[in-house]
């Protein structure tokens, strides 16, 4: 089932839901026919989209918005946060093409600060699916769920089989104790090759998907950390405020250090290009992730503070 | 002009008593002004259309709050929410005695508007917010089939705000009759009058090119008032818009059209001057230093 027959049935099912777009139709070109005045195209205007989405929750409704994700967080910020985030009403906020799937579009249409934005307003939760099977089987839960909810769109095909979907719930594939790396979204695919890759080198490695950003599974990241030498956090995201940021702040309010080596964009754009070459020229092939995360062990391993963070441990 | 307007005369008795309300909500203004302040120009300059809305015309009470099939009314510009608050007083919304906690932490009666407070629907405060809000309760009225309306209040500085212009178009294309826009016209923004900043004129000729049927009246006139909110929707199927051209100040002729007396902190003495004026009698020179402007 993918994801506009998901959405088609949750809102034959619920008479609340009502979905909604800024002219953003491909992932629910059928919808129209299916929802008849519960689909509400509101043209190129983000904003408005997010106000009247306000609009229709305080009537008791539960709106599914979707936009392009750099227009929905950037353009509509204000109105999410002071709409949608102040009055804490159930719109659920679904971002395409975010963070590397923006492909070659360039700098306008990278949404890599989405998840630093969205987490940073009370109330709201991020949802980032690795896939369309973990897209498809989040929504049930998240369009019933009270909170706002800012949705990382992917639709990719799974690179994984997943365990059942928890709100705030991490999965972990692998056990290894020498790296950890902690990942969400498109790049899931390519953390399992990276993983398999260190094995290859003699790396005992583990993968978690985070799945949601916020609620967090503060419980999964914290006994990885103790439970490994390093914590790798991969993403594609400004390492302001997402996952690095999360995972730091965590470490830090249970006095619990750690090694964590960051996979992010660092105060720059990534290069637009189709996806497998941005992969391949930001060096976030699985392949390249494992040599990337080898020296970083390497170079852990020959930090004289290494010894002290197992020492500090608890 | 779209329409003619119908003019049913408003029963003296009915206008006297919009009067005497609107004279208690002033004065509650001109006392909220006092210690912490407010923007007792916005406020005083819609304080007719908001007590004849609640007064006269809404249909909505403080026993149907909850009711589904009430209007309902958004003050998009937020900082002119003393006339909501004394407004919502004089009604039986909230006591008299809550609007002695202006200001106060202990309540939630604060410069702009906030559900906390019994009558309001929305909060506001950033511009150029509650017209988008106001269409998706309008969207789901219609959804729903039932003829409650809803009210958006702007201001003339709001209408700076591109979100106000997307959402004017929006509005058109779903063929909104049942949402109300209402411009406080008092040809003020913030520190400086709108046709001197940003024109706004010809305003009238602006919403009816965006698809908004729109009429003009004297926002200080319930007889207008009367006869334009009386005639709505002004067309079936498109959205009403009506421009009220009011005073910034309106009650205090010592503050009325003044670019500096925008938010004010009035001091005993000056509140008594300005109560003074607002009951006819003698004015006299402010104590307070008016607001720098460029
Ligand atoms: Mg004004």
């Amino acid at each position: 089932m993918d994801y506009q027959e998901t959405l088609a049935r949750l809102a034959e099912a619920d008479e609340r839901i009502v979905v909604m777009t800024a002219e953003n139709r491909a992932a629910i070109r059928d919808l129209p026919l299916r929802l008849g005045k519960r689909f509400v195209d509101v043209g190129i205007s983000e904003a408005t989209m997010i106000g009247a989405a306000a609009g229709l929750a305080l009537r008791g409704r539960i709106p599914v918005t979707h936009a392009l994700a750099t227009f929905l967080t950037l353009r509509a910020f204000e109105f999410i946060r002071t709409d949608v985030g102040i009055a804490n009403l159930p719109v659920k906020l679904v971002g395409g093409v975010p963070g590397i799937l923006s492909e070659a579009n360039g700098p306008t249409h990278q949404a890599i600060e989405d998840v630093a934005l969205m987490r940073g307003i009370p109330n709201v939760c991020v949802f980032a699916p690795a896939d369309e099977l973990e897209l498809v089987e989040g929504m049930q839960h998240i369009v019933e769920h009270p909170a706002p909810w800012y949705v990382r769109f992917n639709s990719c095909a799974a690179p994984v089989s997943h365990s059942p979907f928890q709100i705030g719930s991490a999965e972990q594939f692998g056990d290894g104790n020498d790296v950890a790396i902690v990942t969400y979204g498109y790049l899931l695919g390519e953390a399992m090759a990276a993983m398999r890759e260190l094995e290859a080198l003699g790396v005992n490695a583990r993968v978690v998907n985070m799945r949601t950003l916020k609620p967090v599974d503060t419980e999964l990241i914290l006994h990885v950390a103790e439970e490994t030498r390093l914590v790798v956090t991969l993403e594609d995201h400004f390492r302001t405020g997402g996952l690095y940021s999360i995972v730091c702040e965590l470490l830090i309010a249970n006095r619990l250090a750690a090694a964590v080596f960051p996979i992010a964009f660092e105060e720059r754009w990534f290069t637009p290009a189709l996806i497998g070459d941005v992969l391949e020229a930001e060096g976030l092939r699985g392949p390249q992730i494992a040599t990337r995360v080898a020296g970083a062990l390497e170079a852990e391993s020959m930090t004289p503070a290494a010894g002290m963070f197992n020492g500090l441990r608890g | 002009m779209s329409t003619t307007l119908n003019y049913n005369s408003l029963p003296e008795a009915d206008e006297a008593q919009l009067r005497t309300t609107a004279l208690r909500v002033r004065e509650h203004i001109i006392r909220m002004a006092t210690g912490g302040g407010c923007f007792i120009g916005a406020s005083l300059s819609c304080a007719d259309l908001i007590v004849y809305l609640y007064g006269r015309h809404l249909r909505v009470a403080p026993s149907r709050l909850d009711d589904p099939n009430r209007d309902y009314l958004f003050l998009s510009k937020g900082h002119d929410v003393p006339a909501l608050y004394g407004t919502l007083a004089e009604l039986g919304y909230i006591d008299r005695d809550r609007l002695a906690a202006h200001l106060s932490p202990n309540d939630a009666i604060y410069w702009h508007p906030n559900r906390r407070i019994p009558g309001v629907e929305f909060h506001s405060g950033s511009l150029g917010h509650l017209l988008s809000v106001a269409i998706g309760v309008a969207l789901d009225i219609k959804m729903r089939g039932t003829d409650n309306r809803v009210y958006v209040i702007m201001g003339d500085g709001e209408l700076n705000e591109g979100s106000i212009w997307e959402g004017l178009l929006v509005a058109n294309a779903y063929g909104l009759d049942n949402l109300v826009g209402i411009v406080d016209r008092n040809e003020f923004q913030a520190n400086i009058r709108t046709e001197e900043l940003i024109p706004l004129e010809p305003l009238a000729s602006k919403f009816e090119a965006f698809g908004w049927s729109t009429e003009r009246i004297n926002g200080h006139s319930f007889q207008e008032m009367e006869g334009a909110f009386g005639s709505l929707p002004f067309e079936s199927g498109r959205p009403s818009m009506i421009i009220a051209d009011t005073v910034r100040g309106r009650g205090c002729p010592s503050i009325e059209w003044r670019a500096d007396r925008w938010f004010m902190r009035l001091g005993e003495e000056d509140a008594d001057l300005l109560m003074r004026e607002l009951h006819g009698g003698e004015g006299g020179t402010l104590a307070a230093e008016p607001l720098v402007v460029r």
